[in-house]
């Protein structure tokens, strides 16, 4: 990110025929974001091909790699065989392609499973963060307000609490409570068996039976949301609350907010007009990062709750060393992570007019 | 004439120590008041106390009375200790204020229309668009140009004093009859803190508003203050008219400020001065410490 | 127009930020414990955070002790399959068998001998790392930091978690292969805090004045500029003992670190998938981790309380309205 900082300090407009400032900021943004793809690219290719593990093993598994005439016949038709540059930009066009290999798990394509898994955890990473911005901003700014009083205190214990649980066992325990002792929470997957899934429009299952008018689906659907949810939630909230604290402290002490409350301004307009508002670019700031956190989140929690996503896929991927599948989840997390990291950005400009306009 | 501020026997502390060591003040209805001294005298804090806006590590007791519009309405609103109602009536509403820095007072992500109409659609309950002609007209009233363009802008597109004129003109919107102006130059170029003098000075000439002008800066209270209270370790050292305080001035400190003051008339050297207020230190008048 | 687009503030940065910019001290950002007003660790320690950094540090300790007794203490070998299976707590032992037939409680003790000191050699060699990499780039910048900030760049592009999964998939399951796609992913943080410190103190009087009168490069950096970059490291390394022990279960849970028959929390946690019945094979072990993580963040967040004047929570009775 120090890419963006960088290119932020860098010399700016000098007159002349300087573009729109924020059609400026916005494309050295997108810039950066593509450059930082290529990397993430580079790093997931050097992993494939440079490690110690033998991807011809990997891929044609032991006995195979042991007849040197199919291993031949393998690197010839992977162009193993070619210098690295080569293979580096035989591998770039593959993904152009959408060609990122077969599993050796599951022997589809992985671009077809993550292409079937990505919107189940879309829809748990959506609703999470939602949940978790919200709670994150009320307690945080309660905590703010109430510095160094006893809800403070309280508010900071808990949410160190909260970054210190394994996310993974905090889904196992609720599971287990919820589903096997209470029997509150109906049991695992995206949908009771009795239910079809609603017809394909996003993906989201409750957006999906919204829009079909289903909804008994929907009630179905967002009940199976809820546990795998909730522990998300957990996880990020924490983060949020400490950080949004930290964010309303700085803007409590400025000036425009005292001048706010010496108008008269009644106390939720001055938080939410002013102190929320001068706050809104470190706490999008922390989203960004907490939307990180998320999706490494999913890959901890799915496979308790088998929630067909990408989280399940990794862990699956993961505990048969299914190199091309956990390499797929690699590149598209971080492919994820960086766009909306570039969101986040170009809020910046919708969120501050210094960034959006000229003075 | 009446006061329409009366600061008594106020107190300001800390948990351990005094800010303000129990001064009075009378602010005469239609005048500028100066309220001067070093930095850490207090002064800022008196002002922030009138409108119970006070750090929440520090405490007010004593007196300060808002007078009434007219004396058919009683006897004035004591703001010491006021609820929070109370306060949330008088502030803006009744004593406003305007702050050392305008690039820091106004909200940068707000435009300057939002920031003049809040309070305006908030106290005197008016609609948008009257809310709006309002702002329009606070703005041709502080001399910024365009004033209807001016409304969709940001802080950021204004100059250091365009700015201050805006914050005056938020301060001003609801037609206080008290503003606290907190150095309100001080953060100006040399060349444009004239032009902002002379508009408190008008405003107040215009009728109805009286200005508590707090500031470490002497040359401007001989431009413009009416009446100064000289302020030191949280004690009044000396209050009087303009005229007699510059010319006759009563206390060791006063005359040492004033000696400080480019082309000072004064016989004696700032070095002398100093070295007369060390020695008498103990006996500033009401002995502080 | 400046302030606007330089206050970004990336909490993952060291830039060392003024009063005014973005974001202070929060727990990813200790960097505001820096500034060049850090001396020496003054431990006013807050009402609060003084006693819970105190319970943290004998909780720490306590774990610390059942790991090196761990011997001692386990009634039972914790690779012994020697019990009866699914045996519930209570029932012959005291946290129950798991589906081999091996002593869970057992299992939790000798779990302490693999996940700490991993994790703790993990922090050490992160802040080694990225206290030198930081260094060396902010004080003689040029290619030096330009290389080095692009190769954090391209890590932090990456949620953690997730590049460290990727990284100890390719490497091959191990427990020192996850440890080394820790590493991997920890450092930067100590590169960009310690840059960015060292970048904001370089410029500073007290140090420019000392190159004046000569004082080397090196004794600069060691002398005037390291004692000051000693307080926020040590603050975002004890906080990041927990997230080190959260990581390295982590991945053993997804089978990407320990390998089966030894007792590691995080693939303990992973075997109750099977049998979600037996809930006592995966909570006890969870519990482990959740006790050691909590005790040391309560340390680290003692510490930064007692190290950063500007996260006090003591002084100022909250905002009056």
């Amino acid at each position: 990110m120090s890419t963006s900082t960088k290119a932020v300090r860098s010399p700016r407009s000098r007159g002349g025929r300087a573009a729109h400032p924020f059609l400026r900021y916005a494309l050295r943004r997108v810039l950066t974001s593509l450059l930082l793809v290529v990397g993430v690219t580079l790093v997931t290719f050097v992993l494939t091909n440079l490690v110690p593990g033998d991807p011809v093993a990997a891929a044609l598994g032991q006995r195979a790699a042991e007849d040197p005439a199919i291993v031949s016949q393998f690197r010839a038709t992977y162009g193993l065989d070619q210098p690295l540059v080569v293979q580096y930009f035989t591998y770039l066009g593959n993904l152009l392609q959408g060609d990122l290999g077969v599993s050796t798990t599951t022997h589809n394509p992985v671009v077809d499973d993550l292409a079937k898994a990505l919107p189940a955890t879309l829809e748990i990473a959506l609703g999470a963060i939602v949940l978790s911005v919200v709670i994150g901003v009320v307690l945080g700014t309660i905590a703010a307000y109430r510095r160094g009083k006893a809800s403070d205190h309280v508010l900071r214990v808990v949410s160190l609490a909260g970054l210190s649980v394994p996310t993974f066992w905090l889904a196992l325990v609720l599971y287990y409570v919820f589903y096997f002792q209470l029997h509150i929470a109906p049991g695992s997957g995206r949908l009771s068996s009795d239910f079809t899934t609603p017809p394909t429009v996003t993906g989201l299952y409750t957006v999906d039976a919204l829009l079909a008018g289903q909804l008994d689906t929907f009630l179905d659907a967002a009940s199976h949301l809820f546990l795998p949810v909730l522990v998300l939630t957990l996880y990020t909230v924490g983060l949020l609350t400490r950080f949004v604290r930290t964010a309303v402290l700085e803007i409590l002490d400025q000036d425009y907010v005292r001048a706010a409350r010496a108008k008269g301004l009644p106390t939720r307009t001055v938080v939410f007009s002013y102190v929320l508002r001068g706050a809104s670019i470190p706490i999008l700031t922390v989203v960004g990062l907490a939307f990180g956190s998320l999706l490494s989140g999913t890959v901890l929690v799915e496979a308790i709750f088998a929630w067909p996503g990408i989280g399940s896929y990794a862990y699956q991927a993961a505990s048969h060393l299914d190199l091309p599948g956990i390499m797929g989840v690699g590149l598209l997390i971080g492919v994820m992570y960086l766009l909306v990291n570039l969101i986040v950005d170009l809020l910046y400009g919708v969120l501050d007019p210094r960034v959006r306009l000229a003075s | 004439m009446t006061d329409a501020l009366t600061i008594s026997g106020l107190r300001i502390r800390t948990r351990t120590h005094a800010i303000v060591d129990g001064i009075d003040l009378a602010l005469t209805r239609g005048g500028i008041h100066g309220l001067a001294g070093e930095s850490g005298s207090g002064k800022t804090m008196t002002a922030l106390a009138v409108l119970g806006l006070l750090p929440g590590s520090m405490t007010a007791s004593g007196s300060i009375r808002l007078a009434s519009d007219s004396p058919a309405d009683g006897p004035g609103i004591e703001l010491v200790g006021a609820s929070r109602q109370v306060l949330g009536a008088v502030r803006g509403r009744r004593v406003a204020m305007v702050f050392q820095d305008p690039s820091t007072s106004l909200h940068p992500q707000l435009t300057v229309g939002r920031q003049l109409t809040d309070h305006l659609r908030h106290h005197l309950g008016l609609s948008k668009a009257a809310a709006r002609s309002k702002a329009e007209a606070l703005l041709e009233r502080v001399r910024v140009p365009d004033a209807r363009a001016a409304l969709s802008r940001y802080p950021h597109q204004f100059s250091g004093g365009q700015r201050q004129r805006i914050a005056i003109a938020v301060a001003l919107a609801c037609d206080p009859t008290v503003l606290l102006a907190d150095e309100p130059t001080t953060a100006l170029d040399v060349t444009v803190q004239a032009g902002v003098l002379q508009l408190l000075r008008e405003l107040v000439d215009d009728g109805g508003l009286s200005i508590l002008l707090v500031t470490h800066d002497l040359g401007v209270m001989s431009a413009v203050a009416d009446e100064v209270t000289v302020m030191r370790q949280g004690l009044v050292v000396e209050s009087a008219p303009r005229e007699q305080l510059f010319t006759a001035p009563q206390n060791a400190y006063t005359r040492s400020l004033l000696a400080a003051l480019p082309g000072s008339s004064f016989e004696e050297s700032p070095e002398e001065l100093v070295e007369e207020l060390v020695e008498g230190a103990d006996d500033v008048e009401g002995g502080a410490r | 127009m400046t302030d606007a687009r330089t206050t970004r503030p990336d909490p993952r940065d060291g830039a060392p930020a003024g009063p005014r910019d973005g974001v202070g001290a929060g727990m990813l950002d200790p960097v505001s414990a820096a500034g060049p007003r850090w001396r020496r660790p003054r431990l006013r320690l807050g009402r609060w955070s003084a006693p819970l950094g105190l319970l943290g540090a004998a909780v720490g300790i306590l774990w610390i002790l059942v790991a090196l007794l761990a011997p001692v203490i386990a009634p039972h070998d914790p690779l012994a399959q020697d019990l009866p299976i699914l045996q519930a707590p209570g029932e012959g032992t005291l946290m129950g068998t798991d589906a081999l037939g091996r002593d869970v409680f057992s299992r939790v003790i000798w779990g302490a001998r693999v996940t700490i000191p991993l994790a703790l050699l993990l922090v050490v060699m992160s802040v080694l790392i990225g206290a030198i990499v930081g260094a060396v780039a902010g004080f003689f910048g040029r290619a030096v930091d330009e290389v080095a900030m692009r190769v954090t760049d391209l890590v932090m592009a990456f949620p953690t978690v997730i590049l460290a999964m990727v990284i100890a998939a390719a490497l091959g399951a191990s427990l020192l292969n996850a440890v080394l796609a820790a590493l991997i992913v920890s450092w930067p943080a100590y590169a960009r805090l310690t840059r960015g410190l060292v970048l904001g103190l370089r410029s500073s009087n007290y140090v420019v004045s000392g190159q004046l009168l000569g004082f080397s490069p090196l004794r600069s950096l060691g002398r005037d500029i390291a004692p000051n970059i000693v307080g926020p490291v040590l603050v975002l390394a004890s906080l990041d003992i927990g997230t080190a022990i959260l990581l390295l279960s982590g991945l053993s849970f997804l089978g990407l670190g320990a390998k089966p028959p030894t007792a590691e929390w995080g693939s303990m946690v992973s075997d109750a998938i099977q049998n979600f019945d037996a809930w006592w094979i995966g909570v006890f072990p969870g519990l482990a981790i959740l006790t050691v993580v909590i005790a040391f963040n309560f340390v680290g967040d003692a510490l930064r309380d007692a190290l950063d004047p500007k996260s006090q929570t003591i002084r100022g009775g909250g905002t009056t309205l």
